[in-house]
């Protein structure tokens, strides 16, 4: 699947939003083991304060929780934040790796190590065009290929429960329900979550990494108070 | 995927994480139910919803106390309390759901190893869409619609129809009965996915043909369509000319990936 390009919103809306993909191609490369360079990807994206990374196949920085005795319900706390240690330590096989930065200075920083680096794997950015474009010209770089998104058809910007769109849709596997990202938004209008809870639980069912904490916090405080 | 009835204590969280909304509570039972139509064993429920062990018994007391006395057992919105959701062995053509919903499996049932072709993300290595070239992801299914491949096919064969020919390596062309008509195999037409990517790749000159023939027949469709289009950039890393031929058509470009240019066929060596 298209997994980051088609994120519903406007291009403002994804001024907190860079998704930088590391690939290997599938047959493609001759020689070299894209393993440690994927690893290494990922441990120098923790220099450029990522706020999320992952990989394909186990997963993202918010991963569910799973008990194993009944006491834990009453007296364990379940994490809310991003665990990067866990992503990079459960790292197994070569797959589509991801970080995700919230503002232009990481995400450029970021890219241009990553060119310095030389690896030799696909690196994508995934965002507005415009971001895309300043992050190669940051590092010196012109663009090899493009993909735009044009968006689901028949669908305007302005729909009503745009938000739960916004959120839903950052998963482009498609593992957010629309249902659940109405839900978070109506507890955090309730006050009966904070905004934090309410981004773990929604990142819990990424299943790759590429969800946006930050933007999905700020979607939901946008919510809050905005309407629909 | 299944629920078991003896562990669910109907508590309705899953029915909001579920993205086909194919779960629900049986009014008669009260306990969680799929409805096996609209599920696509995406498995966003198995692996996605956190899991707990409460007693499914002492659980339901519990629920039933705290109702009298108007107070709600509410776990947290990502948790089954009782770790109620079993998957269940698929067969052909069921199997195909999975395939092309659950993220984290392979396409085995089409022999295709994972979601798809890469599109223009290895186009540095694996130089698929040249200059002059556009390749197209027609999308169906996203976001929490899901498609049949019975809407597929129509969308099939009317780009076969206009001499267009599918990417051999992507899941749905594997499908595909005769490559030339865009028609996919009996069997699985009325199965139900969460997504599902025709791909093509035309000149440039074809761009505006491609995305009319699209436009006529995603009226149709009881799916929700969605296009990604992808080329080469100049050698100054510009893209000047489909970007205009799709603001033509209407399109406000918001969102791209750019591929950096940074793949080569021979990896640098790195320690492990």
């Amino acid at each position: 699947m298209t997994n980051t390009l088609h994120r519903y919103g406007t291009a403002e809306s994804f001024v907190d939003d860079y998704v930088v993909i590391a690939i290997p191609t599938k047959g493609g490369q001759t020689g070299g083991d894209p393993l440690p360079a994927l690893r290494r990807f990922h441990e120098i994206a923790l220099d450029y304060h990522p706020v999320s990374l992952g990989d394909a196949i186990k997963g993202g920085s918010f991963r569910p929780t799973r008990h194993r005795s009944m006491w834990q319900h009453f007296f364990e706390e379940r994490p809310s934040a991003p665990d990067f240690d866990e992503v990079i330590d459960t790292i197994e096989s070569p797959t589509t790796f991801s970080v995700v930065f919230d503002n232009r200075e990481n995400a450029q920083a970021f890219v241009s190590r990553i060119a310095d680096e030389d690896f030799g794997l696909s690196i994508n950015v995934s965002s507005s065009i415009a971001n895309g474009q300043n992050c190669c010209k940051a590092a010196n770089l012109t663009r090899h290929s493009v993909a735009y998104s044009l968006g689901y058809e028949g669908m305007p910007d302005n729909l009503p429960n745009r938000h739960a769109m916004m959120l839903s849709t950052m998963c482009g596997h498609g593992m957010i329900s629309l249902s659940l990202a109405k839900k978070m938004i109506d507890y955090v209008k309730e006050n009966r979550i904070k905004p934090d809870a309410a981004v773990a639980t929604l990142g819990r069912f990424c299943s790759c990494g590429i969800f946006n904490p930050s933007r999905a916090k700020r979607i939901l405080k946008q919510a809050r108070t905005g309407g629909f | 995927m299944q629920i078991s009835q003896e562990r669910c204590i109907g508590c309705g969280n899953c029915t909001y994480v579920c993205p086909m909304g194919a779960i629900y509570i049986d009014p008669a039972t009260r306990k969680a139910t799929i409805n096996d139509d609209a599920c696509v064993e995406c498995y966003a429920c198995y692996n996605g919803l956190s899991r707990e062990v409460l007693p499914p018994r002492t659980a339901r007391i519990a629920r039933r106390i705290a109702s009298k006395l108007l107070l709600r057992f509410e776990p947290d919105p990502d948790i089954c309390p009782t770790s109620a959701f079993e998957p269940n062995e698929l067969t052909w053509p069921r199997v195909v759901r999975r395939a092309f919903s659950d993220p984290r499996v392979p396409h085995e049932s089409t022999g295709i190893v994972g979601r798809g072709t890469e599109e223009v993300k290895t186009n540095d290595v694996s130089a698929r869409i040249g200059v002059g070239e556009v390749g197209f992801t027609i999308e169906f299914g996203r976001p929490g619609v899901g498609a049949r491949f019975r809407d597929v096919q129509e969308m099939s064969r009317a780009l076969a129809a206009i001499g267009v020919a599918f990417e051999k390596k992507n899941p749905v062309t594997s499908m595909m009965t005769d490559t030339t008509t865009g028609d996919i195999r009996e069997d699985v037409l009325d199965e139900k996915v969460m997504s599902a990517i025709l791909e093509i790749k035309v000149g440039v000159e074809r761009t505006e043909e491609i995305i009319r023939t699209v436009w006529a027949v995603e009226k149709r469709l009881d799916t929700i369509v969605v296009l990604g289009v992808g080329t080469r950039c100049d050698d100054e890393g510009e893209e000047t000319v489909v970007a205009p031929i799709l603001e033509r058509l209407g399109y406000t470009l918001h969102r791209a990936k750019t591929n950096l240019g940074l793949g080569r066929s021979v990896l640098r060596e790195i320690a492990s």
